[in-house]
C-alpha cells in the first residue's frame, strides 16, 4: 500500500511540474511519468466547437488569473506591511463613492467582454441545421442504445454495455488501459460529417458525455433532446453517463469510434446484413445445446451485473433455484418480457432485446446455475407471447 | 427581574432562552458535521483508489446523497441559525428573540428529522440513493420505499427553517433599541435579515416540490413522469427555484460574520457599509432569477440559456464588491492575527477562487464540459466549505469567549487553522483537474487516469477531517478549562453592542434597552 502511495506521489510531483512549464515546453510535459496536460485541463477536442468551448474557457480561466492576481496582490500587500506588529497606526477611512462606483462598473464591461464570445459559441451549438446522419441515444439503467436512423434498408440498433469485466472492478484481476471506459459495442460515425444525436432515456435521466467531441447533454425519459457534434479527426473517443442514474451510474460508459466515411460504410453494411439476419433467425428453430450458448453471452451482458455471475443474486434475487426459473414458462416469460410490477429496476427486457436473445436468455436461466427445468423457448415463442 | 436558567434536562426542553437555544443549535449542528463528515470519509476511502474496495455502489450513493443533505440541511443552516440566536438580540440590543415559544419549537423539532433521515440508513432498500439534489423520476418511481421518510425529514426541517425566519424577521424588525435605524445594524444582522427573507420565500417551494414526489409515488399523480403528462424536468426547475437561493441563504450570513472580524482585527471600519448592504440585497435578488444555470444541458431553448447565463455573470458584480470592500477595509488597518482572522483570509482567498469557478461555471457553452464533473464539486465546495464552514470557524472562535468567558487556546485554533487549510486544499484543489479531464461526479469508481488525484484529495480529506477534530476538543476544552476572560471586549478592535454586556454574556441582556449614539456609526 506504501509502496502505491509513493508511486502515486512521485507522479503528482511530475503533474506539478507539468502544470508549471505545461504550457511552455510541453515536450518535457509529455515526456514525464505520462501526465500530460489533458490530465490536468480540459480536452481541445476534435470539433471545431470544441476548440470554441476550450478558447473561452481559456479566456475565462486567464481572466480570473490576472484579477485574481491583483486582488490577491493587493491582500497580500497589506498582510505584509499593514500589520500591527509593525507599529502602524490604522487608518480610520470607511467610503469612497468612487471606488465603489469604479469596481462596480469595470467588473460589468469585463463580463460583457466574456459575453460576446460567449454567446456566439452558444449559438454555434445551438444551430442543429445541416446535419448529414441522425443518431438515437436512449440511456438505459445501465447501458445506451443506439439506433441510426433514416438509412437506407435495415435500421441498425444495438445495445452498448460496459465491456470491463467484475474481476477487474473488484480488484482480482489487473485493471486495463481502458479501465471502465471500453464497451462491448461502440458507437461508429463517420469523420468530418455533422452527426445529430437525438437522445433520450427509457426509465431515469442520464446525460451523454463526450468530452472530446464537446458534447452533453440530458436524456430525459419521455423527451428528445438534440446535440450535434462533427469530429475532424479519426479515432476513438471514451466519455460517460454524467447524471445520477442510479446504482451503476459509473459503469456506463460511451465509446465512440470515428473512422473514414469508407469505413464507416462498411461498417454500415456489415450491421444491416446482421441486423438482416437476426431477423431471419427469428423463424428458425434452434436446439437446447445452441439457445443455452447464445443465452450465457446474453445473460452476462444484461443480467449478470444484478443476479451475479452464477445466478446467485446481487441486487436482484437469485436466479439459482428461484421460483420464477423453476416455475411455470408463463411467468417467467412475463418477467423478462415486461419487467417487474413491484420493483421498476428490473426492466422490461421486451423492448431491449430481439426475440433470439430473449428466448435464449430465458432458455439459460431454466437449465443453468443448477435450474434443471429442460424445457425450452423458441423465438417464435417470444414472438407470439409479445403479440399476447 | 433576572433570574438564571432553570435546572437539568428541563432547561434545555423548554428553554425559550435565546442563548440556550443559540447553544443547542450550535451543537446540533456540529455533531451533524462530524456525522456528514464521515460520511464524506467513506466516500473518499472508496475512492481512494480505482476498483471497488470499500463498499458497494449502491451504498456508495447513499453516502453521497447524505453527505450532501446533512452537511447543507443538518450541518451549515442550523450552525448559522445558531449564531442568529446568540448574536442577533444581543447585536441590536434586544432581550431575546421576538418570539421565544416558536424558538424553541423550530430548534426542537431538527432532531427527530434528522433522526427520521438517518433512520433510512437502516431500513429495507436502504436510505435515499438519489444525490442531494433528488432529481425525479430517480426519486420517485425509481427510490427506495425510505424515500418516503425522507420527504417527511424535509417537510419538518423546512417547517424550522421558516419558523426560524420568521422569528428573527420579527425580531430585527420589531426590536432594535431606540436609536438603531437599519442603516445602523451590524452587517450580520442585515445579511440574516435578508437570508430569512430568502429562506420564507423558498422553502415553501422546495416543500411542494417533496409533496409532489410524495403524489406521484404514493396517490397516481404524475407532476414528473411524462407518461402520465408530467415532466421530469418540471422538478429541476422546482428544485433549483428553491435550489439556487439556498446557496445564498448558506453565504449571505456567511458574509455577515466576515463583515464583523475583519474589521475587528483591521482596527479599522468596515469599508462601504453602504455598498455591502446594498449588494447583499443585489446578490439576494439576483439569486431567484438565475436557478437554470444548474440545468444548462436539460435542453433549454437557447434563449432561455442566454438569459441565465446573463444573469448569472451579473452576479460577480456585488460579489465582487464585496471582496474588494473586505480587502479596503484591511488596507492599511493594523492587523492582528488571530485564529478567527485567519480564518476570515482563508475564507477571502477560497471563496474568491470559489468565485471565479462560478464565474466559468456561469458561461453556458464552457459549462455544457464543466457540467456535472468534479470541477463542479470543487467548485461548491470551495464556496461551502471554505466559504460557509471556514467562516462559521471564525465565528466560533470570535465570540466563543464572549459566550462563555474563557479564551480558547491560540496555538491550537491556529494549527486547526493551518491544517484545515492545507488539508482542503488537498482535498479540493485537484478536483479541478480530474473534473476537466472528464471525471464526472457521484461515482463510486474512475477509471485509471484520474487514480493520482484521487489518492490525493482523499489524503486530504482525512487530513481536513481530523482537523476538526482538534477544533472540536479545542471548543470543549475552552469550555471546560479556558483561561478566564473577564473584558467586555474580549478583542481590542471589536464592535458592536455584544460587546459591552459582561464577558461570559449574563443569561438575560438588555432587559432595559441601551442607548445607541446617533453620531455613532454602525459597528
Amino acid at each position: 500500500m506504501l509502496g502505491i502511495i509513493k508511486d502515486r506521489l512521485a507522479r503528482l510531483h511530475m503533474a506539478a511540474l507539468t502544470l508549471w512549464f505545461g504550457a511552455s515546453n510541453s515536450a518535457l510535459a509529455d515526456g514525464v511519468a505520462g501526465i500530460t496536460m489533458d490530465d490536468v485541463n480540459m480536452p481541445r477536442g476534435v470539433t471545431e466547437v470544441g476548440q470554441s468551448i476550450y478558447s473561452l474557457h481559456m479566456l475565462i480561466l486567464w481572466i480570473c488569473v490576472i484579477i485574481g492576481v491583483i486582488v490577491f496582490g493587493v491582500m497580500f500587500y497589506s498582510i505584509f506591511y499593514h500589520r500591527k506588529s509593525r507599529g502602524v497606526t490604522p487608518a480610520q477611512f470607511h467610503e469612497s463613492t468612487k471606488v465603489e462606483i469604479a469596481w462596480t462598473v469595470v467588473p460589468f464591461f469585463i463580463l460583457i467582454a466574456m459575453a460576446f464570445p460567449a454567446t456566439s459559441t452558444l449559438l454555434e451549438i445551438y444551430d442543429f441545421d445541416d446535419a448529414e446522419m441522425d443518431i438515437l441515444v436512449t440511456g438505459y439503467q445501465w447501458k445506451w442504445k443506439y439506433e441510426y436512423l433514416n438509412e437506407n434498408g435495415e435500421n441498425v440498433s444495438f445495445f452498448s454495455n460496459l465491456a470491463t469485466p467484475q474481476s477487474e472492478i473488484y480488484n482480482t484481476a489487473e485493471k486495463n488501459e481502458n479501465y471502465l471506459l471500453e464497451v462491448d459495442e461502440p458507437i461508429v460515425i463517420p469523420v468530418d460529417t455533422k452527426v445529430r444525436f437525438l437522445i433520450t432515456a427509457n426509465d431515469v435521466i442520464h446525460a451523454f458525455w463526450v468530452p472530446e467531441l464537446a458534447v452533453k447533454k440530458d436524456a430525459i425519459p419521455g423527451f428528445i433532446n438534440e446535440t450535434w457534434t462533427l469530429a475532424t479527426e479519426e479515432g476513438i473517443y471514451r466519455g460517460q453517463c454524467a447524471e445520477l442514474c442510479g446504482k451503476d451510474h459509473g459503469f456506463m460508459p460511451i465509446v465512440v469510434k470515428v473512422v473514414s466515411k469508407e469505413a464507416y460504410g462498411q461498417w454500415l453494411a456489415e450491421k444491416q446484413s446482421e441486423a438482416a439476419e437476426v431477423k431471419q433467425l427469428m423463424t428458425q428453430v434452434f436446439t437446447m445445446d445452441e439457445l443455452v450458448e447464445r443465452g450465457k453471452g446474453v445473460y452476462n451482458s444484461y443480467c449478470l451485473a444484478c443476479h451475479g455471475a452464477n445466478g446467485e443474486g446481487g441486487v436482484g434475487p437469485a436466479i439459482a433455484k428461484s421460483a420464477i426459473a423453476n416455475g411455470e414458462l408463463g411467468t417467467h416469460l412475463d418477467m423478462v418480457v415486461n419487467g417487474s410490477r413491484n420493483n421498476a429496476v428490473m426492466q422490461a427486457f421486451g423492448k431491449q432485446l430481439n426475440d433470439v436473445d430473449l428466448s435464449a436468455v430465458i432458455t439459460y436461466q431454466r437449465n443453468a446455475f443448477g435450474n434443471n427445468m429442460g424445457d425450452m423457448v423458441q423465438p417464435i415463442d417470444i414472438f407470439n407471447y409479445k403479440k399476447g | 427581574m433576572a433570574h438564571g436558567p432553570a435546572k437539568g434536562i428541563g432547561r434545555w426542553l423548554f428553554t425559550t432562552n435565546h442563548k440556550d437555544i443559540g447553544t443547542m443549535y450550535l451543537w446540533f449542528s456540529f455533531a451533524m458535521f462530524i456525522l456528514g463528515g464521515a460520511f464524506a470519509m467513506i466516500i473518499r476511502a472508496e475512492l481512494f483508489q480505482p476498483g471497488m474496495q470499500l463498499v458497494e455502489p449502491a451504498f456508495f450513493n447513499q453516502m453521497t446523497t447524505l453527505h450532501g443533505l446533512v452537511m447543507v440541511f443538518g450541518a451549515i443552516m442550523p450552525s448559522f441559525v445558531g449564531l442568529a440566536n446568540w448574536l442577533i438580540p444581543m447585536m441590536i440590543g434586544a432581550p431575546d428573540m421576538a418570539l421565544p415559544r416558536m424558538n424553541n419549537w423550530s430548534f426542537w423539532i431538527l432532531p427527530p428529522a434528522f433522526l427520521m433521515l438517518a433512520a433510512t440508513l437502516f431500513m429495507e432498500g436502504g436510505a435515499p440513493a438519489f444525490g442531494w439534489t433528488f432529481y425525479a423520476p430517480l426519486s420517485t418511481t425509481y427510490a427506495a420505499p425510505s424515500v418516503t421518510f425522507f420527504i417527511f425529514a424535509i417537510h419538518v426541517l423546512g417547517l424550522s427553517s421558516i419558523m426560524g425566519s420568521i422569528n428573527i424577521i420579527a425580531t430585527v424588525m420589531n426590536m432594535r433599541a431606540p436609536g438603531m435605524s437599519y442603516m445602523k445594524m451590524p452587517l450580520f444582522v442585515w445579511t440574516w435579515l435578508i437570508t430569512a427573507f430568502l429562506l420564507v420565500a423558498v422553502m415553501p417551494v422546495l416543500a411542494g416540490a417533496v409533496t409532489m414526489m410524495l403524489m406521484d409515488i404514493h396517490f397516481g399523480t404524475s407532476f414528473f413522469s411524462a407518461a402520465g403528462g408530467g415532466d421530469p424536468v418540471l422538478f429541476q426547475h422546482i428544485f433549483w427555484f428553491f435550489g439556487h437561493p439556498e446557496v445564498y441563504i448558506i453565504i449571505l450570513p456567511a458574509f455577515g460574520v466576515v463583515s464583523q472580524i475583519i474589521p475587528a482585527f483591521s482596527r479599522k471600519p468596515l469599508f462601504g457599509y453602504d455598498s455591502m448592504v446594498y449588494a447583499t440585497a443585489a446578490i439576494a435578488f439576483l439569486s431567484f432569477i438565475v436557478w437554470a444555470h444548474h440545468m444548462y444541458t436539460v435542453g433549454m431553448p437557447v434563449a432561455g440559456e442566454l438569459f441565465f447565463m446573463y444573469a448569472t455573470m451579473l452576479i460577480a458584480v456585488p460579489t465582487g464588491v464585496k471582496v474588494f470592500n473586505w480587502i479596503s477595509t484591511m488596507w492599511r488597518g493594523a492587523l492582528t492575527f488571530e485564529t478567527p482572522m485567519l480564518f476570515c483570509i482563508g475564507f477571502l482567498v477560497l471563496f474568491t477562487i470559489g468565485g471565479f469557478t462560478g464565474l466559468m461555471l456561469s458561461i453556458a457553452p464552457a459549462d455544457f464540459q464543466y457540467h456535472d464533473s468534479y470541477f463542479v464539486v470543487a467548485h461548491f465546495h470551495y464556496v461551502m466549505v471554505a466559504g460557509a464552514v471556514f467562516s462559521m470557524s471564525a465565528a466560533i472562535y470570535y465570540w466563543l469567549p464572549k459566550w462563555c468567558g474563557k479564551m480558547y487556546n491560540e496555538t491550537m485554533g491556529k494549527t486547526h487553522f493551518w491544517i484545515s487549510f492545507i488539508g482542503f486544499n488537498i482535498t479540493f484543489f485537484p478536483q479541478h483537474f480530474v473534473g476537466l479531464a472528464g471525471m464526472p461526479r457521484r461515482i463510486p469508481d474512475y477509471s485509471l487516469q484520474f487514480a493520482d488525484f484521487n489518492m490525493m484529495s482523499s489524503i486530504g480529506a482525512f487530513i481536513y477531517g481530523a482537523s476538526q477534530i482538534l477544533f472540536l476538543y479545542n471548543v470543549i476544552a475552552t469550555i471546560v478549562a479556558g483561561k478566564p476572560v473577564s473584558d467586555e471586549k474580549v478583542w481590542e478592535g471589536a464592535e458592536g453592542l455584544e460587546w459591552t454586556v459582561a464577558t461570559p454574556a449574563p443569561y438575560h441582556t438588555f432587559e432595559t434597552p441601551p442607548k445607541i449614539d446617533p453620531a455613532h456609526a454602525h459597528s
